[in-house]
């Protein structure tokens, strides 16, 4: 792997940038792998490389239907942070969110991971209540997470509108300074260099169009576009197309797929330090480094895989922004798109073992994935290598609807469900 | 937004309706003899089709009764509204405009 630095970019700014390789191999699938990963997003590329990093298995495929990091990996609004409610949720997402912090070093690639402080407001004295709870009890899983007044909110994102005469008052925020955003698209780019370095083979445009079993029900090869690939280990991470290629083996999960919609306006000056959030109005804000804003709105109602929502969703999210931000509401969209997510009863993911040896899952991520790529993708590497689940995954079964261990995030996180 | 047409009260739009999930999910008859992963099925399961959806509209803000409907979850396009208790219809999908 041609290694970036400092010293690498001044070779090449005096060599006419002539010297710089692609960053990964374009390979023809072979005929046997050790395993199989299929979907070529963060967590699935994320997986491969810690296949191959931490477990030393090398003969690993990322199998990609269309191009990497081409679905929500590359749609989402690239907020991280950890402070859910739930002791499980807790860990999961604080291991995500400490390996953002040296992922760019782990890497050798700039994934512009940027801690700049994720604020959720409170509008109700109902919402004051539950974000306060949250803090406390983020506060004792040891997630960093503070009550802020109006004030205070102010201060931190000054051009928050705290007037209490408005649709929306904000009554307090609760502030994680650890949360941020990072570039999304690097995170799938570093990936896939980083595991193709390490032998990962990441083939795209292929798509699994079956899979074969033995006699013992376990998997024997994965039937795609390009032809049959032997394998003994198949780890599904396809997030919003994850039933379909369950469906096509004959198991079902209980998932939906709905898309969320995100916008991006016309760039604009530094203006807005944080993200801000809103679960009761369905908002979501940050600036990209580019200088655009960066919005997320709501899931439409009904399952669809059409990559796109309706304008009602994001119209909502839009006039609470500008009555939040006055200063906005002369902005206008220059994009807007869909992302399909898949969602849970529980709005937790699945990260587990299936009924089938030698098939692993890693879906259910719904609204919030992004977040947690890399410890989402380190847990379900440990998961695959060892055919068991590592301490942080082991509650996020599939077998926990059955029992009833539900880990009901419903209400914890971002956006309304 | 989409325009749904209500069985009872023809075409609207989605706003004065409510999803209402898969279609054609009946409660199991005898329910003591149930295991816990039958009743997983029954509450969880869903097929999450990717192409001909039968699905339940509830017309909240309107007549206020359920219907089911078949809809292309490709494209959001609906192929026909049905009224509850009748039988799915066939999944013919209308030709797109040119």
């Amino acid at each position: 792997m041609q290694l970036f630095s400092a010293l690498a970019l001044i070779k090449e700014g005096f060599s006419g940038q002539r010297g710089w390789h692609a960053q990964w191999r374009s390979p023809e699938p072979q005929s046997s792998y050790d395993a199989v990963i299929v979907g070529g997003g963060g967590h699935g590329l994320g997986t491969a490389y810690y296949l191959a990093s931490e477990h030393r298995i090398t003969r690993v495929a990322v199998l990609e239907k269309g191009w990497i990091g081409g679905g929500n990996t590359g749609r989402n609004t690239t907020i991280i942070r950890s402070n859910y409610l739930f002791d499980e949720s807790a860990v999961l997402y604080d291991h995500a969110l400490k390996l953002w912090e040296s992922l760019a070093q782990s890497l050798n690639y700039n994934v512009m991971f940027s801690p700049r402080g994720v604020m959720m407001l409170a509008h109700t004295v109902h919402d004051e209540q539950i974000i306060k709870r949250h803090v406390h009890a983020n506060r004792c899983n040891a997630v960093d997470n503070e009550w802020l007044t109006p004030e205070e909110a102010k201060a931190f994102c000054p051009v928050l509108n705290i007037e209490q005469n408005i649709r929306y008052p904000v009554l307090g925020a609760a502030l994680q300074r650890r949360g941020g955003t990072a570039r999304h698209d690097a995170v799938a780019w570093g990936y896939a260099r980083a595991a193709d370095a390490l032998g990962v083979d990441i083939i795209e445009n292929c798509e699994v169009t079956g899979v074969s079993r033995g006699a013992d029900g376990a998997v024997e090869a994965l039937e795609t576009s390009r032809g049959l690939i032997r394998t003994r280990k198949i780890g599904v991470c396809a997030a919003g197309n994850t039933s379909v290629i369950m469906n096509r083996i004959g198991v079902r999960l209980p998932l939906e797929s709905f898309p969320l919609q995100a916008l991006v306006s016309e760039p604009l000056k530094p203006v807005l330090p944080c993200v801000v959030m809103s679960n009761g109005i369905h908002a979501y804000v940050s600036q990209s480094d580019k200088g655009e804003l960066v919005i997320g709105a709501g899931t439409d109602a009904y399952t669809s895989y059409t990559q796109r929502g309706a304008l009602h969703v994001s119209t909502h999210t839009l006039e609470a922004i500008c009555e939040l931000f006055p200063t906005f509401r002369r902005l206008q969209m220059l994009r807007n798109w869909g992302g399909i997510v898949d969602v849970t009863p529980d709005r937790s993911p699945i990260i587990a073992k299936t009924g089938v040896p030698g098939l692993y899952v890693n879906c259910g991520w719904g609204t919030g994935g992004f977040k947690a790529t890399p410890g989402s993708a380190h847990v379900f590497a440990w998961t695959i290598a060892r055919d068991e689940p590592h301490p942080i995954n082991a509650p996020f079964t599939i077998e926990r609807f059955r029992d009833g261990h539900l880990i009901d995030e419903a209400a914890a996180a971002a956006v309304a469900h | 937004m989409l325009l749904i047409e209500c069985p009872y009260c023809g075409e609207r739009p989605e706003l004065e309706f409510v999803y209402g999930g898969e279609a054609h999910i009946a409660r199991p008859a005898a329910e003591a003899e149930l295991t816990p992963g039958q009743w997983a099925g029954f509450l969880y399961a869903r097929t999450n089709t990717r192409g001909v959806h039968a699905e339940r509209w509830r017309h909240t803000r309107g007549c206020g009764r359920f219907f089911n409907a078949l809809r292309d979850t490709t494209t959001d396009q609906f192929i026909a509204t049905y009224k509850t208790g009748e039988a799915r219809p066939p999944a013919v999908v209308p030709q797109k405009d040119p």
